[in-house]
């Protein structure tokens, strides 16, 4: 990725949530990696899978669609979990596919029109890719449940 | 910071270590000086740290931290030299001295600048100690000569070569008096005579004069007419007179410097041209180097103790009444090392790595035993006895790496006396901190992450513990309060406790403060250990009004959040008028536990196999019912209270038929025993303690998670903190409130 | 002039010191932590010169220029006391104990060297 073009480019990790398209900036994605049952954490919300094992580290799984508040699915064979970094975090998000690498510039991106859009502030922006639309979420807030959202 | 090719870098990071462990043994040598004993090896242990501390300053330039160490070190050479008495106030500014140097070498490591005013008074607190003419004498010198710069070898040179020469010509001419021909060549007779001695200080009457010769054109001739009879000679006694001429451009002083080692041990005559002073100038009472030190009094010390001689028993008992419980190990005999033990330094990133390996270790040879039992090898086979060979290997190999990363408690509790002598500077009350165990040894990430914690409770024992001095006088106690700072290994895990003699916990006062925060319900019925249990809530402080000392921000509720996280427990007793104690549990290391694992409604678990006191099955009858929700089993003749670690754990609904089930009785940090219903057990095996972070959505109860054979993850569980959680639920508010990160 | 040296300090800092000052002019240094240890490492290796501190646990500068001085190969061996004192009743007593010279710490690394070439042939 070079930094001539003045709009900056990025690129988007897109995946389905619940018939939906979400995105990713690729740059804090690790890897992606088959579902395996997750050992469940007690008393923990509903949108926590558990607990799997990433050679040798523990990582924790989010399922995103609950996360959310998508509608409940049955979970597809084709679940995956995107393992992200995010300050120094670990963290695993089950989503029900991944799609594609999509590359845009910040031009290709529009604040969604209302700023709560979406799951408590967690779209930070759209984008149209073949008349589809792909939200883009904000990473810190998708993660940082705990902080500021707390009851 | 030190970059790796500049060695002087990395020695001043290594004397910054050093200082450290000098520092930590002159907290040592005070804390045994403080219980009484005045043995000379306990006062030379204090005066060697303060003296390679100036030493190795002076090295780096760091003067102000030579300045301050140089008078600490000439007020303990007064106690060593036993014309300065240690009286408790002597030791008190001892002990500030001690601090404070602890201060400047930080600020020295840091760059930091040096707290004058601070540096000040503590320099004239010492001085006061010293005797008019010594401190007097002493102060204007000290600056001079505590320049890092070496001053005693202003010399020629060896052999004579020509880059030495040169060397010498491109000093500076410094002529003391403005001499005739004052650049040019001067004109030196010399006379030189050794005297025995010379030659039993290992001086070599030949390399001075190879020396002499390095300066100039020389001629020597020598005076044989005092050496006797071959018969009588003594090769070792020198007879021998050498005249010698030397033309130089030396300086007389350089000349005379030549002879500086052994000004004393000869007759020695420097008679120069330009002299206009009658000859025969004997340079034996000039001495170059030495701006007069007075009160290094060197001469009057003991030679030290050869071998270990431990300072006489003293009947510290007697001598100490109040200070100690139980007599404390022989401290001074401890000091001096055994024998020069080898030790090597290790960056503690390879021993990180070194640990995480062995984890993986552990690990795949669970994957590998559990694969092996699968393939229904017999138990006599070759491969299955090559197993337990292997298991004994690793579990040795573990326990090997974590004793590397074992580390004695002691600095730590050094740490924690100097805030006592601060805390209780600042409110006024008079403290003594008695410190037990600080031998025991705890992984060094656990010390490290105790000293917040350490230090916020060692505070509120001063500050609110204790009471104020006309408090405890009124209450018919000592004047001076006493906190107890202590650590023991018990049953596999290190118990540090924080005691003190103060009032006890105000329960009354506490249970109004927490009703007042709408903490707990006003008409709550509570136990004394429940009224306890709420200072260690969120949002809760006793103080009335925040004090300087512990109100700063975090409460008892951090101090326990942090010895969760490093998968400890702290509980409180408390005496009204006797005084409070906190205990803290911790495990030994944060790697590995000795684990049971554990089958509960299709989930695997692990507890820590030293919590688990006995094992039974559940009969028709034994359980009763005590209220809906709360049952006990019967033990032998008593009864205990029984949870379902299913239900508890929110995996399943409580069972209605508990035949058959397995029960797990757990001792309790209290030494009761409480009784977890579980389906079954499956294993006991040594586990690698993977951590759970706060990002985890931790529950009360879950200590940590590791990875089993299969790869699956299985969660570490606390059962103390499962137990006590599940008895007081129906009292506070405090699970929900613990709940509150996972309400989103 | 390459020289064998024993340096016995307690200071590890100093130690590094005196190593890092020696070297450089070829020097080849063996050090000890104080003056039992010296004697032990004395045993094994035929220095040209000893540096010695003189505070120092289980026995001390003095003590060890006194062991030294008692065994025979070694009566004539020079050393230098390491001292951050430059009062004359150390000097004498260091003297008396039998040390060849002395040189006053924080010592410059060149004259160090110089020093030891002037005291060893």
């Amino acid at each position: 990725m070079t930094e001539t073009n003045p709009t900056s480019s990025i690129e988007l990790l897109t995946f389905q949530l619940a018939e939906q398209e979400y995105s990713l900036d690729i740059m804090s994605v690790r890897e992606i990696r088959g579902w395996t049952r997750a050992t469940p954490l007690p008393q923990a919300p509903r949108y926590m899978k558990g607990v799997i094992n990433l050679r040798g580290t523990v990582l924790p799984v989010m399922d995103l669609a609950e996360r959310l508040g998508l509608p409940p699915r049955a979970q597809s064979d084709r679940a995956v979990i995107i393992v992200v970094k995010h300050d120094e975090c670990m963290t695993g998000l089950l989503v029900d596919a991944v799609s594609d690498i999509i590359a845009l510039t910040s031009d290709d991106l529009q604040p969604p029109p209302d700023g709560s859009a979406g799951g408590g502030g967690v779209v930070s922006a759209l984008t149209l890719i073949d008349d589809r639309m792909i939200r883009v979420l904000d990473l810190g807030a998708t993660i940082n449940v705990g902080e500021g959202l707390a009851a | 910071m030190s970059e790796q090719n500049d060695p002087m870098a990395e020695i001043r990071a290594s004397f910054f270590i050093e200082c450290e462990e000098l520092l930590e043994s002159l907290q040592d040598g005070l804390q045994i000086m403080d219980e009484g004993a005045d043995d000379s090896e306990t006062i030379n242990i204090v005066f060697r740290a303060v003296h390679s501390i100036k030493g190795g300053a002076g090295a780096f330039g760091l003067e102000f931290l030579v300045r301050f160490a140089h008078r600490y070190e000439t007020v303990l050479d007064e106690v060593r030299a036993e014309r300065l008495a240690v009286t408790p106030e002597a030791l008190k500014v001892f002990y500030q001295a001690a601090d404070h140097l602890s201060d400047l070498v930080r600020i020295s490591r840091d760059n930091l600048p040096a707290p004058e005013e601070r540096t000040q008074a503590l320099l004239e607190a010492l001085s006061a100690f010293l005797g008019d003419s010594d401190e007097l004498a002493d102060a204007p010198e000290e600056e001079i000569d505590f320049k890092p710069m070496g001053i005693s070898l202003d010399l020629g040179t060896d052999g004579g070569d020509g880059p030495d020469l040169a060397d010498l010509e491109g000093l500076p001419p410094l002529p003391p008096l403005p001499e005739l021909d004052a650049p040019g060549t001067r004109h030196y007779q010399i006379r030189f005579t050794p005297m025995a001695e010379l030659f039993e200080t290992g001086n070599e009457p030949a390399l001075l004069l190879r020396n002499l010769q390095a300066l100039g054109e020389m001629h020597v001739t020598c005076d044989t007419s005092a050496v006797p009879e071959l018969a009588q000679l003594v090769p070792e006694i020198p007879h021998l007179t050498w005249d010698i001429t030397l033309e130089t451009e030396a300086e007389e002083a350089e000349i005379a410097s030549i002879f500086e080692f052994v000004e004393g041990l000869c007759r020695l005559d420097i008679i120069s041209d330009a002299d206009a002073e009658p000859p025969g100038t004997v340079i034996a009472a000039v001495d170059p180097t030495a701006p007069e030190m007075p009160e290094a009094a060197e001469a009057e010390v003991p030679q030290a103790p050869e071998g270990l001689s431990a300072p006489e028993p003293l009947p510290e008992q007697e001598k100490e009444p109040t200070a100690k419980p139980a007599p404390a190990p022989p401290k001074p005999a401890a000091q001096a090392p055994p024998t020069a033990k080898t030790i090597v330094r290790v960056d503690i990133d390879r021993i990180e790595r070194l640990v995480n390996l062995v984890g993986e270790l552990v690990i795949n040879q669970a994957m590998l035993s559990q694969s092996l039992e699968q393939s229904g090898l017999s138990p006599h086979s070759d491969a299955m006895n090559g197993l337990e060979e292997f298991q004994r290997l690793t579990r040795d190999i573990q326990d090997s790496v974590m004793m590397i990363r074992a580390q004695p408690v002691k600095s730590l509790f050094q740490r924690m006396s100097r805030i006592v002598r601060e805390a209780s500077g600042a409110v006024d009350k008079d403290v003594r901190l008695i410190v037990h165990g600080e031998d025991t040894e705890v992984d060094k990430t656990v010390i490290e992450r105790l000293a917040d914690p350490l230090t916020h409770m060692i505070r509120n024992a001063v500050d609110h513990g204790l009471e104020s001095k006309s408090a405890r006088l009124a209450a018919g106690k000592p004047e001076q309060g006493q906190v107890n700072l202590s650590a023991a290994h018990r049953s596999g895990r290190v118990i540090i406790e924080i005691s003190d003699d103060g009032a006890g916990i105000n329960r009354p006062k506490v249970q109004q403060l927490a009703i007042d925060k709408g903490l707990i319900p006003p008409d709550a019925v509570l136990s004394d250990t429940e009224i306890d249990n709420l200072l260690f809530m969120p949002g809760f402080s006793t103080a009335d009004k925040v004090s300087d000392l512990s109100g700063r921000g975090v409460g008892m509720d951090v101090v326990r959040t942090a010895i969760q996280a490093l998968g400890g427990r702290i509980t409180t007793t408390s005496q009204p008028g006797e005084g409070t104690t906190f205990s803290i549990s911790l495990p030994l290391t944060l790697a590995v536990l000795d684990g049971m694992v554990v089958e509960v409604a299709d989930e695997t678990l692990v507890l820590p196999l030293n919590v688990v006191v006995e094992t039974l099955t559940l009969e028709a009858g034994d359980v009763q019912m005590l209220r809906p929700g709360r049952n006990v089993v019967r033990v032998r003749s008593g009864f205990v209270p029984l949870l379902d670690l299913g239900g508890a754990l929110g995996y399943r609904a409580p069972l209605e038929d508990m035949t058959g089930a397995v029960v797990l009785l757990i001792g309790q940090e209290d030494g009761s025993n409480a009784a977890l219903m579980i389906d079954n057990i499956v294993d006991q095996r040594q586990v690698v303690i993977k951590g759970l972070d706060e990002s985890f959505h931790r529950a009360p109860g879950i200590a940590a998670a590791t990875i089993l054979g299969d790869g699956q993850i299985a969660l570490i569980l606390d059962p103390s903190d499962i137990i006590s959680n599940a008895m007081s639920a129906h009292l506070t508010v405090a699970p929900q409130t613990r709940a509150e990160g996972a309400i989103a | 002039m390459s020289l064998e040296i024993l340096a016995v300090d307690d200071s590890r800092t100093m130690r590094d010191m005196i190593r890092l000052a020696l070297l450089p002019a070829g020097f080849t240094v063996h050090t000890a932590d104080d003056g039992v240890h010296g004697v032990e490492v004395l045993d094994g290796i035929e220095p040209d010169a000893i540096i010695t501190d003189i505070n120092m646990p289980r026995m001390d500068g003095f003590g060890f220029i006194d062991a030294v001085r008692g065994q025979d190969r070694h009566r004539a061996t020079p050393i230098l006391v390491l001292t951050t004192e430059a009062a004359p009743e150390l000097k004498q007593r260091a003297r008396a104990a039998g040390a060849t010279g002395w040189i006053v710490k924080p010592f410059d690394p060149e004259k160090l060297v110089k020093a030891l070439q002037m005291i060893a042939s």
